[in-house]
C-alpha cells in the first residue's frame, strides 16, 4: 500500500514538471525562458555532481572539464558540414570532424559517453589510490581540456571555438533532460549501488568490510556524473549556439560546488532547489559588482566582487552551515519525518 | 641540438625547478602533516609576489620589500590555517577540502577586484635583470642566483627539519597527531611553523617566478600551485627532497622537451598533469616512496 | 584434511623496526568460540587486520577453509565467509538501522545497475527480499522497532547489536568480534552474551573474538589464546587461563575488569 501511494506521488510530480515545462515553452517570454533554460541546465549539472560529491563523498572539481567535453562533442556533431570548413580558420577541419554528423539526440548521448570514457580512465589513476588525488587531477584536468582545446585547432578550431551551432536545445529539452535526471539520481540512491556510494562515503573501511568494492562504487559513482554532465554539456552548447574554451572555467565548478553545498551534500531536491536560488538570483547579485550606496557612502563599482562574496559565502556555510538546506536527506523524506514526530506527540 | 643550447637549456630549467621545488615544499609539508592539499597554497605565492611589486613600486628598497611580500605571505598562510582550517580539523575530510578551494577562490577574485586581472610587469632592479654573455649562451643573473638561492634554502630547511627539535616536532606531527599532542608539544603551534614556513618559501618562489618572467597576474598562482603539487607527488608527498626533486624533475622537462619538439610547446603545462597521472598510476608513493597512508585501525 | 576452519600459521608482522606479532600460530575448529586476549597493544587487533587483508604479514599465512586467503582484499574476505566488527563501533552514520543492516546483503543484492536505474521487476524482488531478512535479523535481535531510527540514535549497547547484526547479514561462517562488550554495564553484557550464544546455534557460526572482560570469555568462549607483546604466552582452556603462571603476570592481576 504504502509502495503504492509512493508511486502515485511521483508521477503526479512527474505530470506536474511535465505540465510546467510544455506550458513554459509555449507561453512565457524569451527573458523568462533564457533564465529557465540557464536553470535547467545548470540542475542537471548540479544534480550530476552532487552524485559523486555529496553522495559517494570522493571530493571532485571535475564538471568544467565534463562540460566542455560534451559541448565540443554535441557541437562538432550538430554544426554541418559546409559551415565547418568555413568556421575553421585557423586550420582546415581534421577528416574525421568533417564526418561527424548526428541528429539531437544522439549528439547529447555521445557527448555523455565521451565524457563517461574520459572518466572511466582517469578512475584508474585516481580511485586506486587512496588519498585525495581525485580534486587536484580533476582540478588539472578541466585546464588539461582548456589547453588541448586551444592546441587542436584541427579538431576545435582552438581559440575562435565553434558557433553557428544549431539551437535544438530549447526549454522541452532542457526540463525534460532535467526530470530524467532528477528521477535516476533519485533511482541510484535508493537501490543497493546508492546505499554503496553512501557508505563508502560515511566509512570506507568499514564498506569494505561488508563486501563493498570500493573502487568499483566510486568509479561508477564517477562515471555517471560524468555522463550527465557530458549531456549538459552538449544541451548548453546549443543553448548558447556558440562556445569557446574559455567558457568552461573553473569558475563554472566553483558555482555549481556552492549550490550543491547550499542545497546539502547528498541531498537531490535539495540540489535542485538550491540551483534555483543560487542561478536564479545570480543576475540580481550582479549590483554586487556595481555601485552601492551604504548609508550615504559610494562603494565604487567592482567588477569581480560578486565572485568574492560568493566565496566568502562558501567559507562561512562551510563553518557553520555545513549541512546546507536538506542536509543529506531528500525534501520527501523531511516531511514524512515531520508527520511522524507530529503523530507521536 | 648543439652543446651550448642544451647547455643552456639545463641552466633554464635549473631557473624553472627551483621555483617550483620552493613552493612544492609547502604544499608537501602542509599535506605530510594535516593530510591537506592546501589549494590556496599557489596564491598565498601570488599574495607574495603581489606586496614585494607593490612595495618596490611605492619607493621601498628592492630587499625590504622583498622581506615584505614574505611575511605578507606568511601572514596570510596562518591566518587561512587559524580562521577556516583549525575549526574543521575534526570535520570531515571533504569539509576541509571545500573550504580550501574557497579560500584559493576567495585569494584570487579579491586580488582581482583588487589590481584587476591584467598582468602587470614586474620591475626588478638592475642588479638582477643584468644579463651575461658567454659564447651563445643567454645568462640572465636570476638564472645563477635562484638555483644558488634555492639551494641554500632547502639546506636550511632540511637542518631544522632534522636537527632542532622543531624539526623533530614537525616530523612526529606528519607521524601521529594525538601523540604527539601526549607528548606535550602544542600541536597547534608546530602547523603554525609549518604554514609559515611553507607560505614564506612560496613567496620566494612566486617573487623568482616574477622575476624571471616580469609580470605579475591574480591567476599567476593557480597553474604555478597546480604543477608545483604535481612535482611533490611526483617526488613523494610529504617529503621535502621529494618536493624539490620533483620541481627540478619537472622543470627540466618542460624546458627541455620544449627545446626537442617545438610543436608541442603549446602542451607544455599539460607535462605536470601527465607525470601526476603517470605516478598515480605506476608509483603512488612517488619518486622517494614515504607511505603516508597509516592505517586507521 | 584438517577439521580447523581457521588457521593462523607462524605469522610475524613487522610495521618498520616494530614487530607488533611474533611467530604466531594457532587454529580455529567449526563450532568454537574463541577468545583472543591479552594486555593492551598485545596485537589482537593486528592479527584482526591481517586476517580480514588490511594488512598483508611480514612473515606466515592465513588458511581458511584450507584455502590460503593471506592477502586478499577485505570486500573479497566476506565472499568467502569471514565478517567483522570493530573496537570502536563503525555503523554507517547517515543511514538508518535497517539500511545499515540492508549493507550487510549488498553482495547478495541481485540486480544491475541498469535494472536499478530502469526499475526492472528483479530491483523490486531483491529490495523486498532483503528487507525481509534484514527486519528478521533485527526482531533476533530485538531491535527491530528502531529500524528506521538513524543508527546513532540508539543506546551504545543497541548499536554493537547493529553492528554484529549487519555483519551476520553477510552469512559469514566465521565471525570476527573485535571487544563486543567494550563499554558495556554487566546488563548489557550479559545480553550481549545470550544474543552471541543464540546467533551462533541459529546461523551455525564460528565466533572469534577479541576481549579484555575475562568474565564475558568465560562465559563465551571454550578456547583462548593468550598474546602478550606480540607473542603466544598461552593456549587452551579459559579456566586454565586465569590460573597460568605467565597470563598472570602479563595483566598483572588485571583481570576481572574490561
Amino acid at each position: 500500500m504504502k509502495i503504492l501511494s509512493n508511486i502515485i506521488v511521483k508521477l503526479l510530480l512527474i505530470l506536474a514538471a511535465i505540465l510546467f515545462i510544455s506550458y513554459s515553452q509555449q507561453s512565457l517570454d524569451s527573458y523568462t525562458l533564457g533564465i529557465l533554460n540557464n536553470i535547467g541546465i545548470f540542475a542537471i549539472l548540479a544534480l550530476s555532481y552532487n552524485l559523486i560529491n555529496g553522495v559517494t563523498g570522493q571530493f571532485s572539481l571535475e564538471p568544467n572539464g565534463f562540460v566542455a567535453i560534451g559541448a565540443y562533442m554535441t557541437a562538432i556533431l550538430l554544426i554541418p558540414a559546409d559551415t565547418k570548413s568555413d568556421m575553421y580558420a585557423l586550420v582546415d577541419p581534421a577528416p574525421v570532424i568533417l564526418h561527424m554528423h548526428s541528429g539531437f539526440l544522439m549528439a547529447l548521448i555521445f557527448s555523455g559517453l565521451a565524457a563517461m570514457l574520459v572518466a572511466m580512465l582517469l578512475s584508474f589513476p585516481v580511485f586506486r589510490v587512496r588519498g585525495d588525488y581525485l580534486a587536484i587531477v580533476t582540478l588539472g584536468f578541466g585546464f588539461i581540456i582548456r589547453i588541448f582545446a586551444m592546441n587542436s585547432p584541427a579538431y576545435t578550431n582552438g581559440a575562435m571555438g565553434l558557433n553557428d551551432i544549431p539551437d535544438s536545445a530549447n526549454f522541452l529539452w532542457i526540463g525534460g533532460i532535467a526530470v530524467v535526471t532528477f528521477v535516476v539520481m533519485l533511482n541510484v540512491i535508493s537501490s543497493k549501488f546508492g546505499r554503496a556510494m553512501k557508505a563508502v562515503r560515511d566509512d570506507e573501511d568499514a564498506a569494505a568490510a561488508m563486501g563493498i568494492n570500493t573502487f568499483k562504487i566510486k568509479t561508477t559513482a564517477f562515471m555517471t556524473s560524468a555522463f550527465f554532465e557530458g549531456v549538459g554539456g552538449g544541451l548548453l552548447a546549443s543553448f548558447l549556439t556558440t562556445i569557446s574554451p574559455d567558457q568552461f572555467s573553473f569558475l563554472m565548478t566553483f558555482q555549481l560546488l556552492i549550490i550543491i553545498v547550499l542545497g546539502g551534500l547528498g541531498s537531490m531536491s535539495g540540489a535542485l532547489l538550491a540551483t534555483i536560488l543560487v542561478m536564479g538570483s545570480m543576475e540580481w547579485l550582479r549590483f554586487l559588482d556595481s555601485d552601492i550606496v551604504i548609508f550615504g557612502h559610494h562603494t565604487g563599482a567592482h567588477p569581480g566582487m560578486r565572485m568574492v562574496i560568493f566565496a566568502v559565502l562558501l567559507i562561512i556555510m562551510m563553518l557553520f552551515a555545513r549541512r546546507g538546506l536538506f542536509g543529506d536527506q531528500e525534501f520527501g523524506d523531511l516531511i514524512k519525518k515531520l508527520f511522524s514526530r507530529r503523530r507521536n506527540s | 641540438m648543439d652543446f651550448t643550447t642544451f647547455l643552456q637549456q639545463l641552466i633554464n630549467g635549473a631557473s624553472l625547478g627551483s621555483m617550483y621545488a620552493l613552493i612544492a615544499i609547502g604544499y608537501t609539508m602542509v599535506y605530510g602533516v594535516l593530510r591537506l592539499i592546501n589549494f590556496a597554497h599557489g596564491d598565498i605565492m601570488m599574495v607574495g609576489a603581489f606586496l614585494t611589486y607593490l612595495a618596490y613600486a611605492a619607493g621601498v628598497p628592492f630587499i625590504p620589500s622583498v622581506l615584505l611580500g614574505i611575511i605578507g605571505s606568511i601572514l596570510v598562510g596562518i591566518l587561512t590555517d587559524k580562521i577556516a582550517y583549525k575549526p574543521l580539523r575534526e570535520a570531515p575530510k571533504i569539509s576541509l577540502l571545500i573550504t580550501a578551494i574557497g579560500i584559493s577562490f576567495f585569494l584570487e577574485n579579491l586580488f582581482n577586484v583588487i589590481f584587476g586581472g591584467v598582468p602587470r610587469a614586474f620591475n626588478a632592479p638592475d642588479y638582477l635583470t643584468k644579463v651575461f654573455h658567454i659564447d651563445n649562451i643567454y645568462l640572465p643573473v636570476t638564472v645563477i642566483i635562484i638555483p644558488i638561492v634555492t639551494v641554500l634554502i632547502l639546506t636550511s630547511v632540511l637542518w631544522v627539519l632534522y636537527r632542532t627539535k622543531y624539526g623533530m616536532a614537525i616530523r612526529a606531527l606528519a607521524f601521529d597527531i594525538p601523540t604527539v599532542k601526549l607528548m606535550g608539544i602544542n600541536a597547534d603551534s608546530i602547523i603554525t611553523i609549518v604554514f609559515a614556513l611553507g607560505s614564506a618559501l612560496a613567496a620566494v618562489g612566486g617573487i623568482f617566478y616574477a622575476i624571471s618572467y616580469p609580470s605579475i597576474d591574480p591567476l599567476m598562482g593557480i597553474i604555478v600551485g597546480l604543477k608545483a603539487f604535481a612535482a611533490a607527488v611526483l617526488g613523494g608527498i610529504g617529503s621535502v627532497t621529494g618536493a624539490v626533486l620533483g620541481g627540478f624533475i619537472l622543470g627540466f622537462t618542460e624546458i627541455l622537451v620544449v627545446a626537442l619538439f617545438p610543436d608541442l610547446g603549446g602542451y607544455k603545462d599539460a607535462f605536470a598533469f601527465f607525470f601526476l597521472i603517470l605516478v598515480l598510476l605506476f608509483r603512488p608513493t612517488g619518486i622517494m616512496g614515504e607511505d603516508l597512508e597509516r592505517s586507521r585501525f | 584434511m584438517s577439521t580447523s576452519l581457521l588457521e593462523i600459521r607462524n605469522i610475524t608482522m613487522q610495521f618498520g623496526g616494530v614487530t607488533a606479532i611474533d611467530d604466531l600460530s594457532f587454529k580455529v575448529d567449526t563450532g568454537d568460540i574463541y577468545g583472543l586476549i591479552g594486555p593492551n597493544g598485545a596485537g589482537k587487533t593486528t592479527i584482526f587486520n591481517i586476517i580480514t587483508g588490511n594488512y598483508y604479514p611480514t612473515k606466515g599465512e592465513i588458511y581458511f577453509d584450507d584455502n590460503d586467503i593471506t592477502g586478499t582484499k577485505p570486500n573479497h574476505i566476506v565472499t568467502k565467509g569471514i565478517a567483522r566488527t570493530f573496537q570502536n563501533i563503525r555503523l554507517f552514520k547517515s543511514m538508518s538501522v535497517l539500511e545499515n543492516i540492508m549493507i550487510g546483503f549488498h553482495q547478495r543484492t541481485n540486480y544491475s545497475y541498469p535494472e536499478a536505474i530502469l526499475r526492472f521487476p528483479r530491483y523490486f524482488q531483491n529490495e523486498k527480499r532483503i528487507k525481509t531478512e534484514a527486519m528478521g535479523i533485527l526482531e533476533e535481535f530485538g531491535i527491530a522497532d528502531y529500524a528506521n531510527n538513524a543508527a546513532t540514535a540508539l543506546s551504545y549497547g543497541n548499536q554493537r547489536k547493529v553492528e554484529i547484526a549487519r555483519a551476520l547479514a553477510t552469512q559469514p561462517k566465521l565471525l570476527l568480534l573485535d571487544e563486543p562488550a567494550a563499554g558495556m554495564n554487566p546488563i548489557e553484557t550479559e545480553d550481549l552474551s545470550n544474543i552471541i550464544h543464540k546467533i551462533k546455534k541459529d546461523y551455525d557460526l564460528t565466533v572469534l573474538l577479541i576481549e579484555h572482560d575475562m568474565k564475558f570469555v568465560n562465559a563465551m568462549c571454550n578456547k583462548v589464546t593468550v598474546l602478550d607483546y606480540g607473542e603466544m604466552i598461552f593456549e587452551g582452556k579459559p579456566a586454565d587461563a586465569i590460573v597460568d603462571e605467565k597470563v598472570v603476570s602479563a595483566y598483572l592481576g588485571d583481570f576481572t575488569h574490561a
